[in-house]
């Protein structure tokens, strides 16, 4: 059983866990899980909150656990490290595209200062339009901003920078 | 990394067992607000900052069950609802009860100034945890900010009544801000040791950001005003009051899983 067992596997079956809060896109797009490791007949999945309040914490790590565990590993641990601190950088480019088709904005990249990422304009995630103004920079998760699309006038939210 | 004798790990655990408190219990007061803020947008942002502040205290708590080693995944959890308000660090700023909206913005901007300060400083902490922590924890508070000093600005700034009440509220909470930066006994070896900021220089700090702020916001704190009559060993009646609610679920069945 262990013998079959490889890194490249586990990775590939996290691909299955999804953030419960953005089901778009799985943790390893988003660049929660930093590191898996083999130890032995254990295996140690190494994962790190978005926001630190993020309630979704425990329900992530639950998933790796029991989706790890149907490879027929007994064994598995998390590790939860805070760094470095997650930022939006690590979202792929294509899970920036499937939270664009699920009506979600991408965060725009940045290089660490936030308040000139703020300063981007946002593109509709509906109609593309950057005639966009925000409404709430605190949304229905910890992770979300709130716009309006002054152009097609759909109400939309934001994958906020971090 | 440095490594903790005996007399700075106890130390440790003190100072982060105070940060904890602070966060916990001033994340509680700011979430009495969700279902009853003045407009919607401000019910889901400032029950957001509240659920911030509560990461934060449990990343303040992990880092403590480390520290004194405890369980990581259970401790943080018995500190917040099963100890009594008598074993509660907290600032009384925290625990004082919500007031008016001028009253909630105003206390959640003086504290999101000073825990960022203190964040700027614990990035390059001795001790590489904190360090590693304060660098997650600067992150979110630049939206606290951000959003706290919009409102300061907006009621300072806004109609009569608003100022009014902005100032009567600075006022009120100047005193317990002031407070809030009083060193614990055992925090001078941690500063000494390069670990935690010096409190005179975060509470300067602090001070050269908030003071020219609330100027421009046409607020001015009291010019003199008496010493707070609570500290962090003995409590104001608020804390036990807040904590009888936070902690009624808990105690109903202390061994329960979630």
């Amino acid at each position: 059983m262990i013998l079959a067992l490889t890194l490249d596997a586990i990775w590939s079956v996290l691909e299955d866990v999804k953030d419960p809060e953005i089901p778009a896109v799985s943790v390893v797009e988003m660049g929660i899980v930093r590191d898996v490791a083999i130890e032995g007949n254990r295996v140690i999945v190494t994962i790190t909150p978005t926001f630190s309040g993020c309630p979704a914490l425990q329900v992530m790590q639950e998933d790796v656990i029991s989706r790890v565990r149907q490879l027929g590993v007994t064994e598995v641990e998390t590790r939860i490290v805070l760094s470095p601190p997650w930022t939006t950088e690590w979202i792929t480019e294509e899970a920036r595209a499937k939270l664009r088709s699920v009506g979600l904005a991408p965060p725009p990249h940045h290089t660490g200062d936030l308040s000139l990422a703020l300063m981007e304009m946002v593109a509709c995630p509906y109609c593309g339009s950057k005639n966009t103004s925000v409404r709430n920079t605190f949304g229905p998760t910890l992770c979300r901003a709130i716009f309006y699309c002054n152009a097609c006038q759909q109400p939309f939210e934001q994958f906020k920078p971090l | 990394m440095i490594e903790l004798d005996n007399r700075l790990k106890t130390a440790l655990a003190d100072k982060l067992l105070a940060m904890g408190d602070d966060e916990l219990i001033l994340g509680h007061r700011d979430s009495e607000w969700c279902g009853h803020a003045p407009i919607l947008e401000e019910d889901i942002a400032f029950a957001n900052i509240a659920l911030d502040e509560q990461g934060h205290a449990a990343i303040w708590y992990g880092l403590l069950s480390e520290v004194i080693g405890e369980d990581k995944e259970t401790y943080p959890d018995r500190l917040a609802f099963l100890r009594p308000p008598s074993e509660f660090r907290n600032a009384p700023l925290m625990e004082l009860p919500k007031g008016d909206w001028a009253f909630s913005m105003l206390r959640q901007y003086l504290f999101d100034v000073a825990e960022l300060k203190c964040a700027d400083w614990l990035v390059k902490s001795a001790y590489q945890p904190l360090a590693d922590a304060a660098a997650k924890v600067q992150r979110e508070e630049f939206y606290h900010l951000r959003h706290t000093q919009a409102w300061t600005r907006r009621l300072g700034l806004g109609t009569k009544e608003s100022n009014q009440r902005m100032q009567a509220a600075l006022d009120a909470l100047w005193p317990y801000a002031i407070h809030y930066f009083e060193p614990l006994a055992t925090d001078a070896p941690l500063a000494e040791a390069g670990i935690i900021p010096p409190a005179l220089e975060w509470q300067v700090s602090w001070e050269a950001q908030v003071l020219p702020f609330l100027r421009e916001a046409n607020l001015k704190p009291p010019a003199s005003f008496e010493l707070v009559a609570v500290d962090r060993l003995r409590h104001s009646e608020h804390l036990a009051a807040l904590l009888g609610e936070m902690q009624s679920v808990a105690r109903l069945q202390p061994d329960a899983s979630w």
